[in-house]
């Protein structure tokens, strides 16, 4: 046997552990500038849950309840995703590095 | 199954390089960009390879949730952000709980200790996002007052009804079949929440945000620990690392712990500010008119602005622009002085003042502003306080102590746009104020601005 069987909880800390580390180092270089767009950015991408609605709708039981939350939380989701990108966009779109004329 | 998990990796990849290419101004849009990408392929893979029911309701369910997206990223005012941030967290936190208590359904009476135990804090985590981030939006909004709601012993309810959910959530990994206890859980985990947000002062929202940020994010890794899907932890840990980085650089810049802001009340009406200045003799000011500073700024070479939450309110940032504009037209170099914590949320100002315009190479952060204060031959405080009060520097009995401040009172003179004598967010009295260098001038700031304007153009 293995020594070392492929557990995914023990998989998916490692995971965890790697992005929290990468996640650190990646924003403390972010420009203050950027921190408003960053935070609306990171809430869109954090809204990737809506993998979570479909996985849990893909699985046997449903009952009318379970069937209900996830639409719910789909579309509460679908307001961050599509919202987070856009106002990262709009605010993006704003800093200029020089005066236009 | 297989691809679906290569397609995730992928996604991955690009909710990563989107954080490396924000750092940066020239590259963020290319950031955002990469994460839409990512977000598409995550979505699709996993629609490809989880066949389910109910397609039209999901569909119609990401219409809706489009639907009300749309109007919301369009015409929420730059202003505004900050509650629009805290309803974004209450959306999200509360879209991956309600997952949580969908999958703990799904899996009822059979749930094992280690999945139930991370379910239930998800949930909790959730749940208490949810609440707080609600609080913070009518904080920020002004629909409730924005001062600590705090009383003898609060703290110490608040953090009993956490633990009165810990305990039930123990029970529940136990005893997974107690369904009755999931609801307990959810209804003192929206207690704490909102006790939690109501004790925070409003000048401590930046802190606040990105703490709830954080929050939100890795209530979602934990889904993905209950799932065993990998994207899931990624971009919950990504959103968690960000909202924790955010959170410290805040503090940091207040010299305050995590521990302090969420538990400390600060700004409450007891704070001892105001007792350690009645001590003091009644100092006097002195009032100035908007003539009297155009007269200052004739032939000045270097003013620096200090934006703070008021120039918010006061919607005063195209009055600065215009201000700016007629000043560097005269030779006059103009440059910002952003705070870390100035404004209500992270990086506030800055979206402000690039709204109206004014180029970022001129909004300089403390450390680089700092050695320009002596040669500037004005410094402009709109809607800024605490951020310039010189007693964070020698008033070790000052709730002020210690906090990194703008070294305004080094400049020339000083121009202190006020609406009032009341005292800022801390309820310290500002030393800067009876400086001989500093003039007041009372008023709503965006008048005050624009008066200032026109008698420069005037002289």
């Amino acid at each position: 046997m293995n020594a070392f069987p492929a557990n995914h909880i023990a998989v998916d800390f490692l995971v965890f552990v790697l992005s929290a580390f990468l996640g650190l180092e990646l924003v403390r270089n972010v420009s203050r500038l950027l921190h408003t767009p960053l935070m609306s950015l990171t809430n869109a991408i954090s809204s990737v849950s809506v993998v979570a609605a479909l996985i849990v709708m893909s699985e046997p039981r449903k009952t009318d309840s379970i069937v209900l939350l996830t639409a719910v939380a789909t579309a509460l989701a679908f307001v961050n995703i599509v919202s987070g990108f856009m106002i990262t966009e709009r605010i993006l779109k704003m800093f200029r590095k020089e005066k236009k004329n | 199954m297989l691809s679906a998990s290569y397609l995730h990796i992928f996604s991955a990849a690009l909710f990563i390089l989107s954080l490396k290419w924000m750092g940066e101004v020239k590259t963020s849009r290319y950031g955002n960009w990469s994460a839409i990408l990512g977000m598409i392929t995550a979505i699709v893979a996993t629609y490809l390879a989880f066949p389910f029911d109910h397609v039209p309701l999901m569909f119609a369910a990401a219409i809706i949730g489009s639907l009300i997206g749309i109007p919301i990223a369009m015409n929420v005012p730059m202003t505004a952000v900050p509650q629009q941030t805290a309803i974004s967290h209450a959306f999200g936190s509360l879209s991956v709980a309600l997952l949580g208590v969908a999958e703990y359904y799904q899996r009822v009476p059979h749930v094992d200790p280690f999945t139930m135990a991370v379910l239930s804090s998800e949930i909790i985590l959730g749940f208490l996002t949810f609440m707080g981030s609600c609080i913070a939006f009518a904080k920020l909004q002004e629909l409730i007052p924005g001062r600590p709601f705090v009383y003898k012993g609060s703290n110490v309810v608040s953090l009993s009804v956490l633990g009165v959910a810990a305990a039930l959530a123990a029970d529940l990994v136990l005893h997974p079949e107690r369904q009755i206890l999931i609801f307990a859980i959810i209804a003192l985990a929206l207690v704490f929440g909102f006790l939690l947000v109501m004790s925070i002062g409003g000048a401590d929202m930046p802190t606040v945000i990105a703490i709830l940020n954080s929050f939100a994010g890795i209530s979602g890794a934990g889904l993905g620990f209950v799932l065993n899907s990998k994207i899931l932890v990624v971009a919950g840990t990504l959103d968690g690392a960000s909202g924790l980085i955010l959170a410290i650089i805040m503090s940091k810049a207040m010299n305050r712990s995590f521990v302090n802001v969420l538990f400390g009340g600060f700004g409450a009406v007891s704070s001892n500010g105001n007792g350690v200045n009645s001590n003091r003799p009644q100092r006097t000011v002195k009032s100035y008119l908007p003539e009297d500073v155009a007269s200052l700024l004739d032939g000045a070479r270097l003013v620096v602005v200090v934006p703070g939450y008021g120039m918010a309110v006061a919607q005063a940032q195209h009055a600065v622009k215009e201000l700016s504009a007629i000043l560097e037209s005269r030779g006059c170099k103009v440059r910002y002085a952003i705070h870390p914590v100035a404004g209500r949320m992270p990086g506030h100002m800055n979206v402000l003042l690039a709204e109206v315009q004014i180029p970022y190479s001129s909004l300089l952060e403390m450390d680089e502003v700092n050695p320009l204060f002596p040669e500037a031959d004005m410094t402009i405080v709109v809607g800024a306080n605490d951020v310039v009060n010189p007693a964070a520097r020698t008033q070790t009995d000052s709730p002020l102590y210690g906090m990194p401040i703008l070294d305004a009172d080094k400049s020339r003179s000083v121009v202190f746009i006020k609406r009032s004598m009341n005292p800022g967010f801390a309820g310290v009295d500002n030393e800067l104020f009876y400086l001989p260098q500093t003039m007041m001038v009372f008023g709503d700031a965006k008048k005050v601005i624009t008066d200032i304007t026109s008698a420069v153009k005037k002289n």
